[in-house]
């Protein structure tokens, strides 16, 4: 399951997805900031990793962009479209959401829960949609009328990035989405994942707190310590050592390892 | 008996399927607010709680002198007793459990599920209905159950109200020791109890697991058991005539007497038995009751607060004058009979101790024990006999009345207060100690006609000949029929057989 081109689907280059401009934007909970004039230029198509500690404000800041945080103080502009124009359901719709903790519909089967965005959209013939999706994320077609209880943990997330890009979004927000997988079913998961990032002509903004992770799948690392923005860099310009201390100090950790490990390969 | 429990049943059925529907319409959207906002939950919570700590019996009565104050207040158009309070403390009664189960399952739904439902888009309307409301549905049900279960327990209870219910045979039952009645009552209610937890249970599996008709079929026999019941009370466009009564079994047999009378006469008659004194006057005065049987000495004490005891005559004149001028109730005339508080011996104790007044015991009541009623001691009548006849017991004990007699007979109480109509009186050979001083005020027993009977000159027609028509000892022998403890008769039978003695 790795390096996936799907075959017999039918996958159209789909116009690159948006761009993703955040101004000064303020977040403070209880008098703490957890997200401080932060400025961020996501160019579209991209493939941005938003690397920190618990408490850094990642999280914060891919939830403001679809609305479910709303900001103290500045704006949000998706392909220049302030965020803020029109209800927050219709903006959700138009992007991509996965989550650490999946959150698939237990009373409905694999098929509804991918379905489920066509669904409240008034989508009814789903079927081929759905068969589609389960191509696209490397599932058997036959997983559809199974029960979410009966998955393993990586399977769930497969359905959990099928139900997000069923209504075929231009912008994909992704929470720690592999943050609760073993490290086999993660790799595989987010090699799969950036294959669909390139195929599908995505814009990807991924949170996770593992610099490896980050590194391996993005094509921009932003570092994020106390709600501000400590380091933005390219992967090849962090192993470089290029960005600075904080992101540096995150860098050495897995480059450390990977030394480490090599040697003892060597020996 | 079957023809007495169903139209019951179908009361039963109308007033509790009324309380939990206006219950769930209140509850679940409440439920569902109450589940977002903390504060909101702490409120209605906390409310439905305290409501539950009041006794079913206490919140049904309450609910009487609420709405009659409202009615006086607003002048509208309700009606104090009968569906509406029922149906208010009923509907109270079965919010807590289905409040508390619809906070506690939407509150327990996993919080990453509900983030994705907003991710991808749901409405609030939709998160609700997709994802919320069928997930929560089993702890809803049970709530709803528990509720219905409630209910219709309580719906028992409406009779006090004077909302028929399947408590008219359970209470009645139970006062006239009529255990068939009360048996009757209690498998009916509990019937109907299981019927709608079976139900229920049979609709919510039907809904998550199916199969469809499952549950279509359960909820449609669930909704069409009220209305099959609303169809069966819906009767030709009769002249109905309300007959009260109180919660003892000389007014049960008396208004039986009457209904016979008006039914005979023509007019569909319905009872409402067990109420309170207090609230069986309000009743006649508001025209929720149309006729019933009161006692001259206690709307002269208790409605009119008079203290002093004229002669029986002139109290019956003032009670009639009062109750017309002050109440708009008219005051048809007395039946014949009293049924006053008395002081009872056994008959060779009395002759024994040479006792046939009040005015005797003054010195013979040092070595005697007074047994009463569990109210007597605190009631006026008391201090004035006391006082005036300057009374001083060895012991004074205070009975159950059924114990009160046996107590008697076994010497554990050598006096005890009485009904002067108590038909035990005659049966056990009791003497009933004559009042030379007046002590005791008349009890005379008036029929009581409401404003808008009293306008109906064929009704009035036909209870006239009832006036002065039944002496005390025909009374005594008719509650003795449903009082004495072998070959009970029910209210009804001991109605037709003193409408016999007295060739009416």
């Amino acid at each position: 399951m790795v390096g996936v081109t799907p075959h017999c689907v039918s996958v159209h280059k789909l116009k690159s997805g948006p761009s993703v401009v955040l101004t000064n934007v303020t977040k403070r909970y209880a008098g703490r900031s957890a997200l401080d004039e932060v400025s961020l230029d996501v160019t579209a198509g991209s493939f941005v990793a938003l690397v920190g500690g618990s408490g850094s404000g990642k999280s914060t800041l891919v939830r403001i962009i679809n609305r479910l945080v709303d900001p103290d103080a500045g704006r949000v502009v998706i392909d220049g479209t302030d965020v803020r124009d029109g209800e927050s359901f219709r903006l959700r719709r138009r992007i991509g959401h996965v989550i650490q903790g999946i959150g698939l519909f237990p009373h409905m089967s694999v098929a509804a829960n991918i379905a489920i965005g066509l669904r409240i959209a008034g989508g009814r013939r789903t079927d081929a949609r759905v068969a589609e999706l389960l191509d696209l994320v490397d599932l058997p077609r036959d997983f559809a009328t199974r029960a979410p209880a009966t998955l393993s943990g990586g399977q769930k997330q497969r359905v959990g990035v099928a139900r997000a890009l069923a209504t075929a979004p231009g912008l994909m927000l992704l929470d720690e989405p592999f943050g609760a997988l073993d490290p086999v079913t993660r790799d595989a998961l987010a090699t799969n994942y950036r294959a669909l990032h390139h195929q599908l002509g995505l814009t990807s903004i991924m949170v996770t707190h593992d610099m490896a992770e980050a590194l391996l799948i993005a094509e921009r690392v932003i570092v994020l310590k106390d709600g501000r923005i400590a380091a933005d860099a390219t992967p090849s310009q962090l192993l470089r050592g290029e960005g600075g201390d904080e992101a540096q100090a995150l860098v050495a950790v897995p480059m450390g390892q990977s030394e480490r490990m090599a040697a003892m390969v060597r020996e | 008996m079957i023809d007495r429990v169903l139209p019951l049943v179908a009361s039963h059925i109308l007033i509790a399927s009324a309380a939990l529907a206006l219950g769930l319409i209140l509850a679940l959207p409440l439920g569902v607010f109450a589940a977002r906002r903390r504060r909101v939950e702490q409120g209605v919570l906390g409310f439905a709680s305290l409501v539950q700590t009041i006794p079913s019996l206490a919140l049904l009565a309450l609910f009487y002198p609420l709405l009659l104050a409202l009615r006086t207040l607003t002048g509208a158009p309700i009606s104090p007793l009968g569906f509406l309070p029922a149906l208010l403390a009923l509907t109270l009664y079965a919010l807590l459990p289905v409040l508390r189960n619809t906070v506690v399952a939407l509150r327990s739904l996993d919080l990453d599920m509900l983030e994705a439902a907003d991710g991808i888009g749901m409405t609030s309307w939709q998160k609700l209905w997709i994802v919320e409301a069928p997930l929560a549905l089993p702890t809803v049900t049970a709530g709803v159950r528990t509720a219905a279960v409630w209910t219709i327990g309580a719906a028992t209870l409406s009779t006090t109200v004077g909302q028929p219910s399947l408590g008219d045979i359970i209470f009645s039952g139970l006062q006239t020791q009529n255990w068939e009645l009360v048996i009757w009552g209690c498998l009916a209610a509990a019937a109907l109890a299981l019927t709608a937890d079976a139900l229920l249970a049979l609709a919510e599996r039907g809904i998550s697991r199916g199969p469809r008709i499952l549950w279509i079929l359960a909820l449609a026999l669930f909704v069409a058991a009220p209305v099959a019941a609303l169809v069966s009370q819906i009767r030709p466009a009769q002249q109905t005539v309300t007959i009260g009564a109180k919660n003892f079994t000389e007014q049960y047999i008396l208004a039986r007497l009457i209904g016979y009378r008006l039914a005979a006469a023509g007019y569909a008659v319905r009872y409402k038995e067990n109420l309170g004194s207090a609230v069986v006057f309000g009743a006649a005065t508001s025209g929720d009751v149309d006729i019933y049987v009161d006692y001259a000495g206690t709307l002269w004490t208790n409605e009119m607060k008079r203290a002093d005891h004229p002669s029986r005559a002139a109290m019956v004149a003032g009670v009639t004058a009062w109750t017309k001028a002050q109440r708009g109730v008219t005051t048809l005339g007395p039946l014949g009979f009293e049924n006053a508080y008395a002081l009872a011996m056994r008959g060779e104790v009395a002759h024994a101790k040479g006792i046939a007044s009040m005015d005797d015991l003054r010195t013979a009541g040092a070595s005697l024990t007074l047994g009463a009623d569990l109210e007597f001691l605190d009631r006026p009548e008391w201090a004035t006999i006391r006082k005036t006849y300057d009374l001083h017991f060895a012991r004074q004990r205070t009975f159950n009345p059924t114990f009160m007699y046996d107590a008697l007979k076994s010497g554990d109480a050598d006096v005890i207060s009485a009904f002067s109509s108590d038909g035990r009186i005659a049966a056990d050979g009791l003497v009933v100690l004559s009042d030379p001083r007046g002590a005791i005020p008349s009890y005379d027993a008036l029929v009581m006609v409401g404003p808008k009977a009293a306008r109906d000159a064929r009704l009035v027609t036909a209870l006239r000949p009832l006036i002065g028509a039944i002496p005390v000892e025909a009374m005594r022998k008719a509650n003795f029929m449903v009082d004495r403890h072998d070959d009970k008769a029910s209210p009804d039978a001991a109605a037709t057989w003193l409408a016999t003695v007295i060739h009416r």
